[in-house]
C-alpha cells in the first residue's frame, strides 16, 4: 500500500471514497473458512442475511443437485472479504456450511 | 472608528454575559442547539431556548440527557454540515471529556461557551478556570473573554475561525463563571446583516450527504492514528495565523481593537502582571493604575487567546520587564509549580532564550474575592523580589488563610 504522509490524508480520518473497503482484503484475518455443500444448501438466504461482513455472494447460477433438484441461484463465499466469524455455519438451520482450518496440523 | 459603530450597532443593552452569548448565538444563525442545564451556564441556553420558541431564530433544539450527550449530539449535526452551538461549565465538561477529544479529532468547528466554574469536590457552584484548565488539552482554539462585549464578538469571531478552510476546529469561549456570566454590563448588539456578512457559511468543508456518502468517524490503525492526530495538532498550531486575520478583519468591520494579547501600560513596565478573564484582569489593571500613582512601573498582559498558545505576542510583550508574575484561577496539583498558565509562560520565555524571574501565583479559587489590594500588594512585592534578588521559588497561594 501506498505509504501517504499527513499532508496527504483527508482531514479528520475521514473516508471521501465510498465503498473503498473493497480495496480492503479482510480474508487474510481468516483462521477458519467456511465452505457451503451445495447439494445439501436449500437456498435459504439466512447466511447471507446473517453475514455481517457481507460475504456471501447471491449468484445467478444454476445448480442441479446430485438429487435432481434444481435451483436458479448458488451462494458462494467472498473469500477475500470473509473473516471466518462463522455466524453462516452456525445459523445455517440444513448444516451445509462447515468451518475448515485454513492452516494444517 | 465611531463612524463604524454608528452604522453597525443596532442596539445597546444591558446584558450578563450570558445572554451576550445567547444573543451572539442567534445573530450568527445557527442551525442545531444541543445543551444541558449546568450553573453557571444555564442562562445562555434558557435564553437560546427562548429565542427558538418565539420563533427569533430558526433552529432545531435539541434537549439531551447529559453533557456528554450534548456535545454528541452537535458533533452529529456539525458532521452533517450544520452550524451548531452547545454550552456547559464544571462537572459538565468534565463529563463531556472525551467528546472534547472527538471533536477536534474530527474537524468539526464547533462553537461552545463555558463559563468557567470550581471542580468538585467539594461541591462548588463558584467561578474559576479549573474546569477550563483541564481541557487544555483536548485540541479545542480557546479563547478567554474579559467582558460581555468581548463574549458577543469573540462568538461571532469564533465561527468564522472555526469554519474557515484552514482551521477546521473547535472554538471554546470562555469567561469567568459569576463574575462575567451573572454580572450586567452594557453591550452593544449589531444589525444581523453585517454579522451574516462576517460570518459565510462554509459550504465547501466535507459532510455527511447521502447524495456524496462519505465515512466520518473511523477507526485508524497504528499505521494511519498518529498522522491523522498530527494533522489536528499541525492545524491548531498553524490556527494562530487565521485567528490574528480574523482578529484584523474584525476590527476592520466592527471597529473593534482585539489583539491575542491585551497589553495595558507594558511598553516601559517592570512589573508585569499576567492574567486571563474578567476579575483578575480587571482588578490587575486598576492595582497597576495604583501602583503607577505610587511610583511603579506596573503594567498588565492579558491573555486573550489561550490556545493555541500565542508566545511570541507574549514574549514581545514582557521582554523588557524586570520580573513577571502569572495570576492563574486554576491549579494544576503535583506539577512544579501549581499554575497551569505559569508553566506556558515559562516554557514560551524559555524557548525564546528570555531568562527573567517569573512568579507563580494562584489566586480567585472557587470565587475567593480578589481584591484589587490584593493585586496592588503583588506588584510591591515584585518590587521588593527584584530589589532583593530573593523570589519564591514555589507557588504563591493569595487570598488563602493561613
Amino acid at each position: 500500500m501506498m505509504r501517504l504522509t499527513w499532508r496527504d490524508l483527508p482531514i479528520g480520518g475521514f473516508v471521501i471514497e465510498p465503498g473503498n473497503a473493497r480495496n480492503n482484503l479482510t480474508g487474510t484475518w481468516r483462521t477458519e473458512r467456511p465452505v457451503i455443500d451445495q447439494d445439501a444448501c436449500i437456498r435459504c438466504r439466512i447466511c447471507w442475511m446473517y453475514c455481517p461482513e457481507p460475504a456471501i455472494l447471491e449468484l445467478n447460477k444454476p445448480y442441479t443437485t446430485r438429487g435432481g433438484k434444481k435451483y436458479d441461484m448458488t451462494y458462494e463465499i467472498d473469500y477475500d472479504h470473509c473473516k471466518g466469524c462463522g455466524i453462516c455455519a452456525h445459523e445455517c438451520p440444513v448444516k451445509a456450511i462447515k468451518m475448515i482450518p485454513e492452516v494444517g496440523g | 472608528m465611531l463612524g463604524i459603530r454608528e452604522e453597525i450597532v443596532k442596539e445597546r443593552l444591558g446584558l450578563t454575559s450570558n445572554y451576550a452569548a445567547a444573543y451572539a448565538v442567534k445573530t450568527v444563525d445557527v442551525d442545531v442547539i444541543a445543551a444541558y442545564p449546568i450553573t453557571p451556564q444555564t442562562t445562555i441556553i434558557e435564553k437560546l431556548a427562548e429565542f427558538v420558541a418565539n420563533g427569533e431564530l430558526d433552529a432545531e433544539y435539541i434537549p439531551v440527557e447529559s453533557e456528554h450527550s450534548a456535545l454528541s449530539a452537535v458533533v452529529g449535526a456539525s458532521a452533517a454540515g450544520a452550524r451548531v452551538f452547545t454550552a456547559t461549565a464544571a462537572q459538565g465538561l468534565e463529563f463531556m471529556h472525551e467528546v472534547l477529544h472527538i471533536t477536534s479529532g474530527l474537524r468539526l468547528p464547533v462553537v461552545m461557551a463555558v463559563p468557567g466554574r470550581a471542580l468538585s469536590a467539594p461541591i462548588s457552584i463558584h467561578g474559576d478556570y479549573q474546569d477550563i484548565m483541564n481541557a487544555r488539552d483536548a485540541g479545542w482554539i480557546m479563547i478567554i473573554a474579559s467582558s460581555a462585549q468581548e463574549v458577543y464578538d469573540s462568538i461571532i469571531m469564533a465561527y468564522r475561525i472555526a469554519e474557515d478552510q484552514r482551521v477546521l476546529l473547535p472554538v471554546m469561549v470562555s469567561y469567568d463563571g459569576f463574575l462575567m456570566s451573572h454580572t450586567t454590563e452594557p453591550v452593544e448588539l449589531y444589525h444581523e446583516e453585517y454579522v451574516r456578512k462576517f460570518t459565510p457559511r462554509n459550504l465547501s468543508r466535507y459532510r455527511l450527504d447521502p447524495r456524496k456518502p462519505i465515512t466520518v468517524g473511523v477507526i485508524a490503525s497504528p499505521d494511519w492514528y498518529y498522522e491523522i492526530k498530527y494533522q489536528a495538532v499541525h492545524a491548531l498550531r498553524e490556527s494562530k495565523q487565521v485567528i490574528k486575520e480574523v482578529h484584523e478583519e474584525f476590527n476592520k468591520a466592527f471597529g473593534t481593537n482585539y489583539d491575542l494579547v491585551e497589553k495595558y501600560m507594558v511598553d516601559d513596565a517592570d512589573y508585569v502582571l499576567i492574567t486571563y478573564g474578567g476579575a483578575s484582569s480587571g482588578n490587575a489593571k486598576e492595582a497597576a493604575r495604583r501602583a503607577r500613582e505610587r511610583g511603579l512601573r506596573a503594567g498588565v498582559v492579558r491573555i486573550r487567546l489561550f490556545r493555541p498558545f500565542p508566545a511570541d505576542e507574549l514574549v514581545n510583550a514582557v521582554k523588557d520587564a524586570k520580573i513577571v508574575a502569572v495570576v492563574d484561577r486554576a491549579l494544576t496539583p503535583g506539577d512544579v509549580y501549581e499554575g497551569p498558565v505559569f508553566s506556558d509562560v515559562v516554557s514560551a520565555l524559555y524557548s525564546r532564550n528570555i531568562e527573567k524571574p517569573v512568579i507563580s501565583v494562584v489566586h480567585g479559587i472557587s470565587q475567593r474575592t480578589m481584591l484589587a489590594d490584593d493585586f496592588y500588594n503583588l506588584y510591591k512585592m515584585l518590587d521588593e523580589y527584584a530589589k532583593t534578588g530573593v523570589y519564591p521559588r514555589s507557588t504563591v497561594f493569595l487570598g488563602l488563610r493561613s
